[in-house]
């Protein structure tokens, strides 16, 4: 079976100027939204804060749970239902309480609310806000880390210009995560730090076999010119792309329907990925490399043209 | 069968009786001979998955040098009058100096010589003018503080080992981290608000005289006498539960704590049905005990815990034998943590929870359950479509596919890593990403087909042409999730981890074994055409 014909010979390269200005917009309204919203949406990981999670024996919703809590006076407090449950749902109190025993508070005030027995605390999260700060920066680093880290070794196998266009597709991927978390409200917290490094690892794994069709067809029809050859590669290359995605985007979106709520997010976040990161090594990566090696034969015509007139 | 055939066979087999041998354990558990559970371990599980705590204390061992100070103060004070050096006061001051206020000169140099002799590791520092007196500073050298604080960290992790070990955890974890940190991991804690009282009390166990000419009222209002202190005695009401705080005068000078007991225990009171604490001091808390209840017979001693009053029993006459009890208002469970707490000790300085996650059983089961549930489905969905679109050789994906589960859980387990719920998650990414070595493998080998080379040629060719490519890959994903081993705590390390495996062992499984595979299926005769 194929789903793509062998012989496939579309213009990816001829449309890399609309693509640049469609990952443009979604870039942007990604970071419209993280404007709106006062940066991410971050966790009591990375904020510092207390997360209680509560499954009750009758279904109940989230204001009464509010009122439920209204006499502790905690402040800032979230409630959520967690994932699709009726029963089930997500205390979250912002900032840090001097409250060692919050979970005990909670649990005896919904007990008087609700009955005695009928409330089960399923999970605690309690972040001080010197931690937070530490997953927070520790975070950030990791992703710095993890670029060099590719970009040395790229650049060690391949060429620098194939390693800044892996980097700019990568940027690209992630950013468009964010951007993708924001609007749809979802939090930032650590698993899906792992999931952007999870992202980073696979939006790479399908940039670097295109490179390597780049590499090898560069060496044999040279006459054709670069943009042809990348053209080329991207179709030579395009059936395993396709098809590795689905199967990555099969096992993925189980993950995301079957998971439960706890990992729920970091699936969402792998799916917007992967999405994200087969089209940005078609559309991004590749292109990167011709902008690259437009920009600087220019700068060469423009240094060659001034050493001619002197 | 040529010889590499017979060998890469034998290899392959090999690493799939060991992964099998290996996950037994895992498996089957209780039913296997005992040589065979001690030799591999099964895979342990996050606390996210068997439920559990994961508390990380910060130990403030800036309070530590303080009390470090204050100590040196008190027997500074002492000093000063057993030399009859004249002095006006002995202050701890900020910035960890300790200032001795003296009148003149030859005070000063008196001190100054009795400092040196006493102290040797404390710093003089410049003197200053103050109104007439002379100021002499002294403070701890850098290096001391930073041994002060770093005996108080590691004191701190012994101690909360004692009172972890009494609490009766199976297999806790206690690590020390950076910047004065002490991880504790308690996996299937009964009761987590338990854990937190026990590990978070300081436990700084004293002994102090009560004033009873001073009035606790006038004190509250904030007349307190000199050298007095106002501390608050717990009580509850043993019908209604109703807890009340009475408030209490004692003296500022500690004449016993804590850390001469030699044994704490929970004892019943047959008369009034409720549970005291005995203990016993130490062969010089006996004797300190003895001399202060000879001297103080009649008067009342406050038994003084973290700055609240358990007791404060009128002393009725000389004890001698070092016993004493602590009887205070408290149920069975508050005595025996009490007792646990004073056995293991107090922690030399106060700790503070940064962090606390914990995880309820019932929750790790679901999320096992839907771990497992994604992992099938997504198996099962991987496997069909690389059936229908590779056909036979689609098997042989899916053959490998399993076998990188296989390995993956073994490999788990002979490194005795542990499981976590995104660790599950990297096993689900990583069967999707395993099935990519294949399809790289399979489309260079169609090309090839497609360019006319025959089976063996066109198997050799793609499998040479996507070996490097295949490797180009991983290593860069093998980046990503190293990055993400040094970085992660916890569950992140588990997916770290696992997807760190997984991508060693598609590696050998695409690249090796579906070789392998492929290799013994054309040496059993001539092969015109691949199933592809």
């Amino acid at each position: 079976m194929q789903i793509i014909k062998h012989d496939i010979n579309i213009d990816f390269v001829g449309k890399r100027k609309i693509a640049l200005i469609l990952s443009g917009i979604v870039i942007l309204l990604g970071l419209a939204s993280l404007v709106v919203n006062g940066g991410p949406n971050y966790g009591i990981d990375f904020v510092g804060g207390t997360l209680v999670q509560v499954k009750f024996s009758t279904d109940t919703d989230a204001a009464k749970i509010k009122d439920g809590l209204a006499s502790l006076d905690l402040g800032s407090v979230v409630v959520q239902r967690f994932g699709d449950e009726p029963n089930e749902f997500l205390i979250r109190v912002e900032g840090s309480t001097k409250e060692s025993n919050l979970s005990a508070l909670i649990s005896g005030n919904l007990n008087q609310v609700y009955g005695e027995g009928t409330v089960d605390i399923r999970r605690v999260e309690m972040v001080g806000p010197l931690v937070g700060k530490d997953l927070r920066e520790k975070g950030v680093l990791s992703l710095v880390y993890a670029m060099v880290g590719i970009l040395i070794y790229i650049s060690w196998r391949f060429e620098l210009r194939f390693a800044i266009g892996a980097i700019v597709a990568l940027l690209h991927d992630v950013l468009i995560t964010l951007g993708a978390f924001s609007i749809t409200g979802r939090e930032i917290d650590l698993p899906i730090i792992a999931a952007f490094l999870a992202i980073i690892g696979y939006s790479l794994n399908d940039t670097i076999i295109v490179y390597d069709r780049i590499r090898e067809n560069y060496g044999k029809h040279q006459k054709q010119g670069f943009n042809a050859v990348i053209n080329h590669s991207i179709n030579e290359t395009l059936s395993r792309t396709i098809l590795t995605s689905g199967t990555t985007l099969l096992v993925v979106v189980a993950l995301f329907i079957f998971g439960g709520g706890v990992i729920h997010n970091f699936a969402f976040a792998m799916l917007v990925g992967i999405l994200v990161g087969t089209y940005s090594s078609i559309f991004v990566a590749s292109p990167v490399l011709i902008f690259w090696d437009d920009y600087r034969s220019r700068g060469q015509k423009k240094a060659a043209a001034e050493g001619g007139a002197r | 069968m040529s010889n590499s055939l017979k060998i890469r066979t034998g290899l392959v087999l090999g690493c799939l009786v060991l992964a099998l041998v290996s996950l037994g354990p895992t498996l089957f558990g209780s039913d296997l001979p005992d040589w065979w559970r001690k030799a591999f371990d099964p895979i342990h599980l996050g606390l996210d998955l068997q439920g559990g705590m994961h508390l990380v204390l910060g130990v403030d061992a800036d309070k530590a040098v303080e009390s470090r100070l204050d100590a040196v103060v008190d027997q500074t004070e002492e000093l000063l009058r057993e030399k009859d050096i004249i002095f006006k006061r002995v202050d701890r001051s900020p910035g960890d100096r300790i200032v001795i206020t003296v009148y003149d000169e030859e005070a000063g140099g008196k001190t100054d010589a009795m400092m040196a002799d006493a102290f040797p590791n404390l710093e003089a520092m410049t003197l200053t003018a103050d109104g007439g007196y002379i100021q002499k500073n002294y403070r701890l050298s850098d290096s001391e503080v930073a041994a002060i604080r770093e005996y108080a960290v590691r004191q701190a992790l012994e101690t909360l080992r004692n009172r972890v070990d009494q609490f009766g955890v199976s297999e806790p974890t206690l690590q020390r981290q950076e910047g004065n940190r002490i991880l504790i991991q308690l996996p299937g804690v009964k009761d987590p608000q338990r854990a937190i009282d026990l590990l978070g009390k300081t436990a700084r166990l004293e002994f102090k005289m009560v004033m009873d000419n001073a009035n606790p009222q006038d004190a509250v209002a904030g007349k307190l006498p000199p050298g007095g202190q106002l501390l608050y005695e717990r009580r509850v009401d043993p019908r209604t539960g109703a807890a009340s705080e009475i408030p209490l005068v004692v003296e500022d000078k500690t004449i016993l704590t804590g850390d001469l007991l030699s044994d704490a225990q929970v004892r019943i009171d047959t008369r009034f049905n409720g549970s005291y604490v005995a203990i016993d001091f130490n062969a010089v808390g006996a004797k300190r005990f003895d001399q202060i209840t000879a001297a103080n017979v009649g008067k009342r001693m406050a038994i003084v815990l973290d700055d609240t009053v358990y007791s404060a029993p009128v002393i009725r006459e000389r004890i001698s034998g070092g016993s004493a009890q602590i009887s205070g208002s408290f149920s069975e469970q508050e005595a025996t943590d009490l007792a646990i707490i004073l056995r293991a000790g107090s922690l030399p300085a106060p700790v503070e929870i940064l962090e606390n996650r914990t995880v309820g059983p019932s929750l790790g089961q679901d999320s096992i359950n839907q771990g497992i549930i994604s992992v099938l489905i997504g198996g099962l969905l991987v496997i069909v479509a690389m059936l229908v679109y590779y056909k036979w050789s689609g098997l042989v994906a899916n053959l490998v596919l399993v076998l990188n589960v296989v390995l993956i859980m073994a490999l788990l387990s002979i490194f005795g890593a542990t499981l976590t719920l995104p660790g599950i998650a990297g096993i689900v990414l990583t069967i999707g990403m395993a099935v990519d070595a294949n399809v790289l493998i399979f489309e260079r080998i169609r090309e090839e087909v497609r360019l006319g080379r025959t089976a063996k040629a066109a198997l050799e060719a793609g499998f040479e042409k996507a070996k490097l490519t295949i490797i180009d890959a991983n290593v860069t994903t093998l980046i990503a999730a190293l990055v993400l081993f040094q970085f992660g705590t916890g569950p992140v390390k588990g997916f770290a981890v696992t997807l760190s495996v997984g991508i060693i062992s598609s590696l050998f499984t695409a690249v090796i074994v579906s070789r392998l595979i492929f290799d013994l299926y054309l040496s059993r005769g001539k092969v015109d055409r691949l199933s592809i």
